[in-house]
C-alpha cells in the first residue's frame, strides 16, 4: 500500500464520487452553523424548495452578534437582533439543533463543537467561517466555506472540492518555558507569510506540537487560515482521544471502541512525501507580538518595529509604510515601549479554560495599569465560563480590574457592542489584526493570553517571562 | 447564477497586496440578512471619510476623494486589478456579493486566498490569475490611460490589453463550464443523490458512530 498523509486518508474516506476532472464530491460529516453566514443560505433553500439533506449533521449557535453583557433583556441593537432571530427561526423551521443565546452551552462555534464532542477525529467539518480550521486539531478535515457552500452542504451533505496539496510544518524540539501555542503559530506565520499555506492543507507536527494540550492544538490550527491554509491538521494521539471521550455528542460503548480503532490510524504514514516541508526550531521561538495590519507582521517582543527604509521590494515596502501609518507606529520603536489602551482576552483562538487560567495566573494579585481604559475577558462558551467561575478565575480578573463577560465573539471582530474607538490600541488574543477589524481605526496587536494579561498590568507590552 | 463569457471594460487599479475581506466589506454590513445591496459599502473604510453602518444612508456620508473607486476616471469599471493574496481573511461571501453588486465582473491579481477564490465562482465573479509582471503591465496601462478598455475572454482564457497584447490564464475546467453556462451547482450535485445515499449506507457500517 502506498504511504499516505493524514490529509490523504481523510480525503479518501470521504470521496462520494470522483468527478474525473480533478474535483470530487466530498461527504460532510458535521456542519456547524452560525447567524452571520447562514441567512442567505436558508433563503436559497426556501427559494428552490429544498430541505436539509441530513438534519442530524448540523449544529447551530449564535455567537458573532450576541452581547457579552447582561442578556436577560435580549439584544438591544435591532440589526444584530434581526440576524440572531433569523437563525432561531430558520433552525426552528428546518428542524436544526441550535444552542440559543441563553443556553449554558452557547458559545463561539469553534469552541462549542469540540466541547460538545460534535467535532470528532476523522470527520469532515465545515462551517461558514474561516476559523473552522480550528477543528483540525482533532485530526478532522475542517475548513471554512462561503454562504453558497453552506447552502450546498445543507442541501446535499457534500461539497464539490479540489484536493489541495500536502504541506507539513514540523516544530522540532521543545519550546522554552513561558512560550505558548499562540507564540508557536504566530512564529510560523511570521516564517511562511499569510499566503504561505495557500493551496495546501497543512499538517502541524513535531515534538513541540505533540506536547500541546488540545486547547493549544486548537489555537495552532485556528490560525492555519492566517497562514493561508484553509485547513490545518494534527495527528490523533492519546491526548486527542482522552479529550474526546465522554462528551455529549461523542460515541459511547461499542461504538467508541470501534471509533478509537479507526482514530488511531489517523496520522501520516512513515516516510510519506509532502509537497512542501517547513521545519522550525522550537527553542528559537520567543513571545510574539504583531506590529502591523497582517498576522505575518509579527516579531519577538524584544524586537523593534521594523524600518521600511531597509526593505528593497517596493510592493512590500509600501505595504509596511501603510501598516505603520495605520498603526500609528514609528520605525525602530522597541515593541516593549508600545503603550496600549485596551486588552481583549477571548476569541476562538484563545478563550478556552487553559487560556483563561494562563491569563489569570499573570494578573493574580495585581492591578490593571491606569492608562488601560478597558481590559475584558470573554470566555469562549457558557461552559468555559462556568468552569472558570468554579475555579475562582472570575474573581482574580475582577480584583485586578478586568471585566468578566458573557461568551461570544465580542471584540474579535466587533460586530456586537464591544469595539475599539478610532486610534485605540489593543493587546488582543484574537487572530486578525486587519485594519478596522476590532472597530474602525482600531489598532490590534496579536499576542498570547499571558502576554495580553501582562500588557494590561504593565500598560505596555512586556516579556511575560520577565514579568513578576 | 449569471453566465460569464466575455467582459470588455476599463479597469480600476487597487494597488495593494493582501486586500482582506474585512477591507472589502467591513463587518457591520454582515448583519444584513439579504444577498444584495452590499455594493454601496464596498471598501467602505477606504471609500468614505466617516464611519458607516447599515442604518446610515450612504448619500449622507463623505466620500474620500482620494480613494481610487471615487475618482471619476475609474467610475463604471467592471474589472478590478490588485496585488497578491487578494481576498484573504474571513470566509464572508459578502465580499464577493459586494464586488458583484458594485458592478465588478472580474478581478485580476497574481494570487487569491482560497475561500474568496472559491466563493467568486459561485457568484459569477471571475478571479483571473496572471503573473506578477503581467499584473504590473496592466497597472502601468491603467496609469497611462485609465479610459482604455481591456477584454477578458473566458472561453479563450485570455486577457487582451488595448495595445493587443494578450495574457493567457489557467482555469479549472469544471469551474469554467459552470461560469460559461451559468449553472447551479446544487442542482448538479443532486443529480448524484444516489451516490450520496450509497456512500451513507456504506459509512453507516464502517463508522456507525457518525450516524448514531
Ligand atoms: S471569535 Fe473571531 S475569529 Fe472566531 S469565529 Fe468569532 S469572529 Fe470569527
Amino acid at each position: 500500500m502506498t504511504a499516505k498523509t493524514l490529509y490523504d486518508k481523510l480525503w479518501d474516506a470521504h470521496v462520494v464520487r470522483d468527478n474525473g476532472d480533478g474535483s470530487a464530491l466530498i461527504y460532510i460529516d458535521r456542519h456547524l452553523v452560525h447567524e452571520v453566514t447562514s441567512p442567505q443560505a436558508f433563503d436559497g433553500l426556501r427559494l428552490n424548495g429544498r430541505k436539509p439533506w441530513r438534519l442530524q449533521a448540523n449544529l447551530a449557535v449564535a455567537d458573532h452578534n450576541v452581547p457579552t453583557t447582561d442578556r436577560s433583556a435580549g439584544i438591544a441593537d435591532p440589526i444584530s437582533r434581526t440576524q440572531v432571530d433569523a437563525l432561531d427561526s430558520n433552525c426552528a423551521e428546518f428542524g436544526i439543533t441550535e444552542f440559543r443565546m441563553n443556553d449554558l452551552r452557547q458559545g463561539i462555534v469553534h469552541v462549542i463543537g469540540p466541547e460538545q464532542g460534535a467535532t470528532l477525529p476523522g470527520m469532515t467539518v465545515v462551517c461558514g467561517d474561516s476559523h473552522t480550521s480550528t477543528h483540525g486539531a482533532f485530526g478532522a478535515l475542517a475548513f471554512g466555506i462561503g454562504t453558497s457552500e453552506v447552502e450546498h452542504a445543507l442541501a446535499t451533505q457534500t461539497l464539490v472540492l479540489k484536493k489541495s496539496k500536502n504541506m507539513r510544518i514540523t516544530v522540532r524540539g521543545q519550546v522554552a518555558p513561558g512560550i505558548t501555542a499562540k507564540d508557536i503559530v504566530l512564529a510560523i506565520i511570521g516564517e511562511i507569510g499569510t499566503a504561505g499555506g495557500t493551496g495546501y492543507t497543512v499538517e502541524f507536527a513535531g515534538e513541540a506540537i505533540r506536547a500541546l494540550t488540545m486547547e493549544g492544538r486548537m489555537t495552532v490550527c485556528n490560525m492555519a487560515i492566517e497562514g493561508g491554509a484553509r485547513a490545518g491538521l494534527i495527528a490523533v494521539d492519546d491526548t486527542t482521544i482522552e479529550y474526546v471521550k465522554g462528551r455529549p455528542f461523542s460515541p459511547k460503548g461499542e461504538n467508541l471502541d470501534k471509533a478509537i480503532a479507526w482514530w488511531k490510524t489517523l496520522h501520516s504514514d512513515e516516510g510519506v512525501k509532502f509537497d512542501r516541508e517547513v521545519v522550525i526550531d522550537a527553542a528559537s521561538i520567543q513571545p510574539q507580538v504583531t506590529w502591523g495590519t497582517s498576522p505575518e507582521m509579527v516579531l519577538p517582543v524584544a524586537a523593534r518595529v521594523p524600518d521600511p527604509a531597509q526593505v528593497a521590494d517596493p510592493v512590500k515596502r509600501s505595504g509596511m509604510e501603510k501598516a505603520l501609518a495605520y498603526m500609528g507606529l514609528k520605525a525602530n520603536t522597541p515593541i516593549e515601549q508600545i503603550v496600549i489602551d485596551k486588552v481583549f482576552i477571548g476569541s476562538c483562538t484563545n478563550s478556552r479554560i487553559e487560556d483563561l487560567r494562563a491569563a489569570a495566573s499573570v494578573v493574580k494579585g495585581k492591578q490593571k495599569a491606569a492608562n488601560v481604559k478597558l481590559a475584558m475577558v470573554v470566555p469562549g462558551s457558557g461552559l468555559v465560563k462556568a468552569q472558570a467561575e468554579k475555579e475562582g478565575l472570575d474573581r482574580v480578573f475582577k480584583d485586578a480590574g478586568f471585566e468578566w463577560r458573557e461568551p461570544g465573539c465580542s471584540m474579535c471582530l466587533a460586530m456586537n457592542a464591544d469595539r475599539l474607538e478610532p486610534g485605540e490600541r489593543c493587546a488582543s488574543t484574537s487572530n486578525r489584526n486587519f485594519e478596522g477589524r476590532q472597530g474602525q481605526g482600531g489598532r490590534t496587536h496579536l499576542v498570547s493570553p499571558a502576554m495580553a494579561a501582562a500588557a494590561g498590568i504593565a500598560g505596555h507590552f512586556v516579556d511575560v517571562r520577565n514579568f513578576s | 447564477m449569471k453566465a460569464f463569457t466575455q467582459v470588455s471594460s476599463k479597469v480600476a487599479p487597487l494597488d495593494r497586496p493582501n486586500v482582506d475581506t474585512d477591507a472589502i466589506i467591513p463587518k457591520q454590513y454582515l448583519k444584513s440578512i439579504q444577498r444584495t445591496g452590499f455594493g454601496q459599502y464596498l471598501f467602505d473604510d477606504w471609500r468614505y471619510l466617516d464611519a458607516g453602518d447599515l442604518d446610515i444612508p450612504v448619500a449622507k456620508r463623505r466620500p474620500n476623494p482620494e480613494f481610487v473607486l471615487n475618482r471619476p476616471e475609474h467610475r463604471g469599471a467592471q474589472i478590478l486589478v490588485s496585488r497578491e493574496n487578494f481576498g484573504c481573511g474571513s470566509s464572508r461571501e459578502h465580499a464577493v456579493w459586494a464586488l458583484d453588486d458594485y458592478g465588478f465582473r472580474a478581478v485580476i491579481a497574481p494570487s487569491y486566498a482560497d475561500i474568496f477564490f472559491n466563493n467568486s465562482f459561485k457568484n459569477g465573479l471571475l478571479p483571473v490569475i496572471l503573473r506578477p509582471d503581467e499584473v504590473q503591465a496592466i497597472f502601468e496601462r491603467v496609469a497611462a490611460n485609465p479610459a482604455a478598455a481591456i477584454t477578458i475572454d473566458l472561453p479563450a482564457q485570455k486577457v487582451v490589453l488595448p495595445d493587443g497584447r494578450a495574457f493567457g490564464f489557467e482555469i479549472d475546467a469544471f469551474r469554467k463550464d459552470c461560469l460559461v453556462r451559468g449553472l447551479d451547482e446544487i442542482g448538479l450535485t443532486l443529480q448524484h443523490a444516489g451516490a450520496i445515499r450509497a456512500y451513507e449506507a456504506r459509512r453507516k457500517i464502517e463508522a456507525p458512530w457518525l450516524f448514531a
